[in-house]
């Protein structure tokens, strides 16, 4: 008596889709009530402008884009797809999941569908699972889709974060290959700082309370120690990814693009000068036009840059997620084919 | 191991001219590193993560925001370090 299971197979990103909020919102609109200016932001962070969703799009709406973006350029239909995958920390609800909701407008509502919470570090959390998954057997084609309303849960008042966050929505296709288009995952946690990123307070506050409102408890918008930040990412993440480029046997020389979370230039630049990435590799900037997005930043920025050099097309990329947890995954990938 | 205050000193010069590009002529014992050296809490992260690697010491996230001066950041190494 045996159990039968599939033999191991390969897995690869087929396609990458985005949707980005349709309003641009430059430094300029936001520096007066922050007591700030221009200058101070783009030295601190790179950032010259984000994208602010509207009340029309919301986690759902801007999924269900990307989702569909990244569909049709794989040349598939969400009737191929048996899994979904959704990264996020800001959507409203605390159950069901936006998953669920999401493969039931894309009209496969009998997916597998779940939604994991690994903060800025989920896309790449997603993507490790959901190459495992495919190389298993267990799925065939997954949806790993990162979004962010972050705008939601942002003080616009707070001097140290308002200039940072943003809203989008990316979604890459992961299916069979015939040969290994996604490199072993370098993961885990920090967990001992877990303070360095936080959204307070739980919203068991309010019912504990019910006559005290936002106005007097406050909302669960992100606060962060910036300087702790800067130093773990920097100098322990960037140790990440020479674990993925090692676990996938992939030298620095060998890779045509970086594609970080977008969580400030500043550290995004560092991590490149810690890893000793050759001036070839082209590296991912597009949190300076489009801020921060959290789980969404990575394919966002994927998206993007392909179209900006459509010679990246099939190249090697060094991904790498990190963030409130403290959490991290990173991998190296084969960026999707021309669709 | 008992560290001298003027090796100190110009090892943290070399770490603040090679991070933040200021001459380390300027970096003196009583110079502000915000509002004198003009260094960022970022480059000032940059600059403890060099100096422990340097020194061999232990310069937690908490303790960053108090080292106000050069001579601060000196005397923290020293005390550290002893």
């Amino acid at each position: 008596m045996s159990i039968s299971v599939p033999t191991m197979g390969n897995s690869a990103i087929l396609s990458v889709g985005s949707y980005r909020p349709k309003r641009l919102v430059p430094n300029s609109e936001i520096v007066d009530r922050i007591d700030s200016n221009d200058e101070w932001i783009q030295q601190r962070t790179g950032i010259q402008s984000r994208r602010i969703a509207a009340d029309d799009e919301t986690v759902i709406t801007m999924a269900q884009a990307a989702c569909e973006s990244a569909l049709k350029r794989a040349t598939l239909t969400m009737s191929d797809i048996d899994t979904l995958i959704l990264a996020t920390i800001s959507y409203p609800y605390q159950a069901p999941s936006a998953a669920t909701e999401l493969i039931n407008v894309l009209g496969n509502p009998k997916a597998a569908a779940f939604d994991i919470s690994a903060a800025c570090a989920g896309f790449c959390y997603g993507v490790a699972m959901a190459s495992d998954l495919v190389r298993a057997g267990t799925s065939k084609n997954v949806l790993v889709v990162g979004v962010e309303k972050l705008s939601d849960y942002t003080d616009p008042n707070d001097r140290a974060t308002a200039f940072i966050f943003a809203d989008g929505a990316g979604a890459v296709v992961i299916g069979r290959s015939d040969h290994a288009g996604i490199g072993p995952v370098a993961w885990g946690s920090d967990a001992d700082s877990r303070d360095a990123i936080l959204l307070n307070p739980p919203y068991t506050d309010f019912k504990k309370s019910p006559t005290r409102g936002v106005a007097d408890l406050g909302w669960p918008n992100i606060s962060q120690q910036g300087q702790a930040v800067y130093r773990w990412a920097v100098f322990t993440v960037s140790k990440v990814g020479l674990r993925a480029l090692e676990a996938a046997g992939v030298s620095v020389d060998e890779l045509g693009a970086f594609i970080p979370h977008q969580a400030n230039m500043r550290i995004i630049e560092s991590m490149a000068k810690e890893i000793k990435l050759p001036s070839s590799v082209v590296i991912a900037d597009d949190i300076r036009v489009n801020g921060n997005t959290s789980a969404a930043s990575i394919p966002l920025a994927m998206d993007v840059l392909l179209q900006a050099h459509p010679e990246l097309h099939g190249e090697l990329a060094l991904l790498i997620g990190y963030g409130a947890g403290l959490v991290y995954a990173g991998q190296v990938v084969q960026l999707p084919p021309a669709p | 191991m008992a560290l001298a205050q003027a090796d100190v000193l110009a090892g943290l010069q070399e770490i603040v001219e090679e991070v933040a590009g200021i001459p380390a002529a300027s970096i003196e014992m009583d110079k502000n590193f915000t509002e004198d050296l003009e260094v960022d809490s970022l480059s000032m992260v940059e600059v403890v993560v060099a100096a422990e690697e340097r020194f061999g010491v232990k310069i937690p996230d908490e303790a960053v925001t108090d080292l106000v001066t050069v001579g601060d950041a000196v005397n923290f190494i020293i005390n550290a370090a002893k």
